[in-house]
């Protein structure tokens, strides 16, 4: 079967050549006269060709349609077409989906029975089916773990919440509430706030907190601008913006792997742009490689795919290493080479908790001379504030035109304006917050330690990680096969035996196969051991 | 050295898609420039061009005061926090689903059903729009609308999906009601461009036109869609606005009426509270749709745009007390009546004449008498004249792709009476002058042409002056605004 590629120009061009061709043969055969088999059928009328008999005619149709051919064969065989889109994740934005380019994704959108066609996005989210992910999340949804009434549930480490420091907010509502919604004098909103259209891109009070927690959360390295931030119901909003902002579909991202499984969804998906993902390797601790890069931009040249920018996290999700000052600078020289713009994803920047210091990238540009119109900072409120329902995320951009686009973009994903309020009131609280990101770094501390030394004893060893929810762990030894297979069947293996929900290395598109993320801030201490006797239960069959 | 931004940057961010250039925003910036204030600033430009319901404010507000275990941040509301704070299921607490389910259902008089597994939310109705979009076409493919149509759609549906919007033209010889003629011609019309047709979006009740859709009509929209196998978007936001008959007839209900008559995979409903209830700030967004696969896709796209987990809690509250809806539903009806009445009489005084209109919060006015050519640049002029010196920002006809210059789109459910007061006064001003200046020179040019004499210059002035001074129903050197 041959898949048709859904561009409409590509399918014109198959019609058009599918219609030469026949012409061709037809004409070719009309002249070959009887037998003689197809060699005879392409030897005659280019016999013709060289004789003159009828050639002219031929010999203009038949380089046309090894043309038309050769032109719909490179087309089918370059990159994929930008509303092709990959299965996303199936709960919340963490969970991945295995992430192939399938043929299948080719194919027409059209449903067998003649219904009216949907776009070609939603059509492969009804082709995906179950992978395995959704089964995963489905298991911890149907039967969840709890330690008093659920002893024996499925145990989420999947997922990244951070439930370790909820009661320190919690805290903070019990101690500052207000009569009702309304009360403008406590930082409260009045109902017209509420009634009127507000600016999309946040209320400028917001952004000032905002500016003031982020310069908090560096440990006062660096100061931000309020002007420069475009606030979004959450991080991932705020990443497809920038996405649209930056590239046209078919352009390309480079992203040091293993990167989180939710770029998948939030670059791809609607705003068409590739993600070529860069390999890191355990033996360099899986930091960022500007030689990588460089090989991995010049492939991307030679395929004839555009690169604009460099998309990497930091604290690295799924890692949690942190990168150094000189890797940011050789990284900000490599874009300023290129031509392309880098986005820091730092939405873990405040859950450090480890010895080393955050260097933020806008800490880099107030240091050292770079230009800065090519840097863009995502952030958000759900990791280092424990509150992700709430949908507070944002653009922070040293690009004039990026800030102006994003904030009219900005509308398709407003922050809800009582929210903005209930954070413009806790932000502002200087001496809370100072103390919530140092009790919850300690916290973030003793857990991974906890769940880390834990790991080991078992001979599961752990990246050193200095941020971040998760434990990037190596499972390898535990695998039947050193592969992808192998990984998956231990990954089932972890969920039905051990009932053990993580996320398999290859969600995360690491190329090395046996590693596992897991995730420790939806744990309490009690947990730990149970989580370690389960992982024990898979470990001990190996 | 600074990179030149429109070189590293993509088509989205540095064309034209955002709309912002057009007219429709003109007006939005005059207004910002020199906001009306009854105090501060009597003299400055009324805000009649933003569709915003105010008039049941009071109403919310009361509801808060007296329930705060609804919102989080009360005494009585915070034993909640933990729970929804973590709360980042894209597929929305249950209880707002249902709530929300429940007041579509309450709008429509209780004369169609709708199941809260099918509820998706996304970032307000513009979210809504775009996220229809991107799950029903592809880029390059497009979408036929009757004009005229709510700006914005330009910017909601297009913008980052690359679909287009085709028009179907209505004329106001039939009250701008959508014809199978017209229908069918712009179908044609675009298959014959080659350009694939995906569906059709309508805006019912009707934005700029504040009519219902009667069901003659939904129906030949629903059976059209159902014999080309396309798509019927059907943007019902201002669906708790009907304030008079003819009783709302929602897409639901023909679904429901015959189910067996239409493909429901077809129909998808778009809606929001930011009209109905006035909260455009909760960025409540909704979409749904009849079509499997379009709500699964819809539901993970909403991830770009999930409603606050506080404002979920709060509305599952809210749009929860049966007592309370039906009241708001009520009132916010009776509130909009009378002031729509209010408005169109006052213009009916100076002889505007209004589109009959029964829903929506604003009205649909021609101008036409009032234009100096019955052209888009005649328009152009007098919309000119309106903002800058009667000081009104109302929308013109051309910004909503209407066929016909002169229709002007006037909002009056986002300002007080007092206010809405002020706004006619000076219509009527404009139109007694207007009409005065009109008058002198159709009486200058009866007198010429019936002496044929040419008058020393003097005469001429004193036969352009003395009307006014003549005339007995502009007084004396009014008040400009």
């Amino acid at each position: 079967m041959s898949p048709t590629p859904s561009k409409k120009s590509a399918d014109a061009d198959a019609a058009a050549a599918a219609a030469t061709a026949t012409q061709a043969r037809s004409s070719a055969t009309g002249l070959g006269g009887g037998g003689g088999g197809a060699g005879m059928r392409l030897i005659v009328p280019l016999q013709g060709v060289v004789q003159g008999r009828g050639g002219l005619v031929l010999g203009t149709l038949i380089p046309c349609a090894l043309f038309y051919f050769l032109q719909f064969y490179l087309r089918r065989n370059r990159s994929p077409p930008p509303t092709s889109p990959q299965p996303p994740a199936a709960n919340g934005p963490d969970l991945p989906g295995i992430v192939r380019s399938s043929s299948r994704n080719f194919l027409s959108a059209r449903g067998s029975s003649g219904h009216a066609a949907v776009s070609s996005r939603a059509a492969s989210i009804a082709r995906s089916g179950d992978s395995p992910y959704f089964v995963g999340t489905k298991k911890c949804s149907e039967d969840p773990y709890h330690p008093v009434d659920n002893p024996d549930g499925v145990i989420q480490l999947g997922l990244a919440e951070n439930r370790l420091s909820l009661d320190l907010i919690g805290d903070w509502l019990a101690r500052n509430v207000t009569n009702t919604l309304l009360d403008e004098r406590q930082g409260g909103l009045s109902i017209s706030g509420l009634a009127t259209y507000q600016p999309f891109d946040g209320l400028v009070e917001l952004k000032m907190a905002v500016a003031e927690f982020m310069g908090q959360v560096m440990q006062g390295s660096v100061s931000f601008d309020p002007s420069q931030i475009i606030m979004t119901a959450g991080a991932t909003p705020a990443i497809e913006i920038l996405s649209f902002c930056l590239a046209d579909a078919g352009n390309a991202f480079l992203v040091p792997s293993p990167y989180y499984p939710g770029y998948d969804r939030n670059i791809r998906w609607r705003a068409g742009i590739e993600l070529i993902p860069v390999p890191c390797r355990s033996t360099d601790n899986f930091g960022l490689s500007i030689p990588a890069l460089e090989r991995a931009y010049n492939q991307a040249k030679m395929r004839g795919v555009k690169v604009r920018a460099v998309l990497f996290s930091n604290p690295s999700n799924p890692v949690g290493n942190l990168l150094h000052r000189e890797t940011l600078r050789d990284l900000l020289d490599f874009v300023t080479e290129k031509g392309i713009h880098v986005i820091a994803d730092e939405v873990f920047a405040g859950s450090t908790h480890g010895t080393e210091d955050f260097v933020s990238m806008a800490e880099v540009l107030n240091t050292d001379e770079f230009d800065r119109s090519r840097v863009h900072i995502v952030y958000g409120l759900s990791k280092d504030l424990s509150v992700p329902g709430f949908r507070i995320g944002l653009i922070y951009s040293f690009n004039e035109h990026v800030i102006a686009a994003a904030s009219k973009l900005a509308r398709f994903s407003s922050v809800s304006v009582p929210t903005q309020h209930l954070l413009i009131s806790m932000l502002n609280d200087t001496k809370f917050i100072t103390q919530y990101i140092k009790t919850n770094r300690e916290r973030l501390r003793v857990m991974y330690a906890l769940l880390v030394n834990g790991l080991k004893q078992l001979g599961v060893e752990s990246v050193k990680s200095s941020g971040g929810f998760y434990c990037w762990t190596d499972m390898s030894k535990f695998m039947k096969s050193y592969s992808e297979k192998g990984e998956l069947e231990l990954w089932k293996e972890m969920l039905n035996v051990a009932k053990i929900h993580l996320t398999p290395g290859t969600a995360c598109h690491c190329i090395e196969p046996g590693w596992f993320r897991l995730c420790f801030t939806t744990l309490t201490e009690k947990d730990v051991p149970v989580v370690l006797e389960r992982i024990k239960r898979v470990v001990d069959n190996h | 050295m600074g990179i030149p931004g429109d070189e590293i940057l993509s088509r989205v961010a540095t064309g034209d898609g955002h709309g912002e250039n057009t007219s429709y925003f003109d007006g939005w910036k005059a207004y910002d420039n020199d906001p009306f204030h009854p105090i501060h600033n009597p003299n400055g430009v009324i805000q009649m061009g933003l569709a915003e319901n105010q008039l049941c404010l009071d109403l919310m507000r009361d509801w808060i005061r007296k329930n705060p275990q609804a919102s989080i941040c009360t005494k009585e509301g915070v034993s909640e926090f933990e729970a929804i704070a973590n709360f980042q299921d894209y597929h929305g607490l249950p209880d707002f689903r249902k709530a929300i389910a429940k007041f579509m259902e309450k709008a429509r008089g209780g004369r169609a059903r709708f199941d809260p597994e099918r509820i998706v939310m996304s970032g307000g109705a513009t979210g809504a729009q775009e996220t229809i979009a991107f799950c029903l076409a592809n880029p390059g493919d497009a979408f036929l609308i009757p004009t005229p149509y709510y700006p914005a759609f330009d910017r909601d549906f297009r913008w980052r999906t690359g679909v287009q919007l085709l028009p179907i033209r209505c004329h106001s010889h039939d009250n701008f009601k959508i014809t199978e003629a017209e229908l069918a011609a712009a179908y044609r019309k675009a298959r014959d461009s080659k350009i694939r047709v995906k569906g059709i979006l309508i805006t019912n009740p009707s934005n700029p036109l504040g009519t219902t859709m009667d069901r003659e009509t939904l129906r030949t929209l629903v059976r059209f869609a159902n014999e080309e196998r396309i798509h019927l978007v059907c943007d019902e936001i201002f669906s708790g606005t009907v304030f008079d008959g003819p009783e709302y007839v929602s897409v639901a209900e023909i679904l429901q009426e015959d189910p067996s008559t239409c493909d429901g995979d077809l129909i998808h409903i778009v809606y929001s509270l930011s009209k109905d209830l006035g909260v455009p700030g909760f960025r409540v967004g909704i979409i749904y749709s009849y079509n499997d696969a379009v709500v699964s896709c819809a539901r993970r796209m909403s991830s770009f745009g999930l409603v606050s987990t506080q404002t979920q809690l709060l509305l599952a509250s809210m749009l929860g007390d049966d007592d309370f809806t039906t009241d708001l539903l009520a009132e916010s009806r009776r509130r909009l009546m009378h002031r729509h009445r209010a408005f169109t009489a006052g213009l009916e005084g100076v002889g505007i004449r209004c589109l009959q209109s029964n829903a929506g919060l604003f009205c649909w006015m021609s101008l036409k008498p009032l234009l100096k050519d019955a052209t888009a640049e005649g328009e152009a002029e007098l919309w000119r004249v309106i903002v800058n010196e009667v000081k009104l920002n109302i929308s013109p006809g051309s910004s909503f792709h209407c066929t016909e210059p002169g229709w002007f789109r006037a909002c009056f459910a986002n300002m007080d009476e007092e206010t809405m007061e002020t706004a006619l006064r000076r219509i009527r001003t404009f139109v007694r002058r207007a009409n005065d200046a009109a008058t002198a020179a159709k009486t200058k040019k009866r007198w010429d042409t019936s002496l044929r004499l040419s008058l020393p210059r003097r005469f001429e002035e004193m036969t352009v002056l003395t009307p006014r001074l003549m005339s007995p129903r502009s007084p004396l050197v009014q008040a400009a605004t």
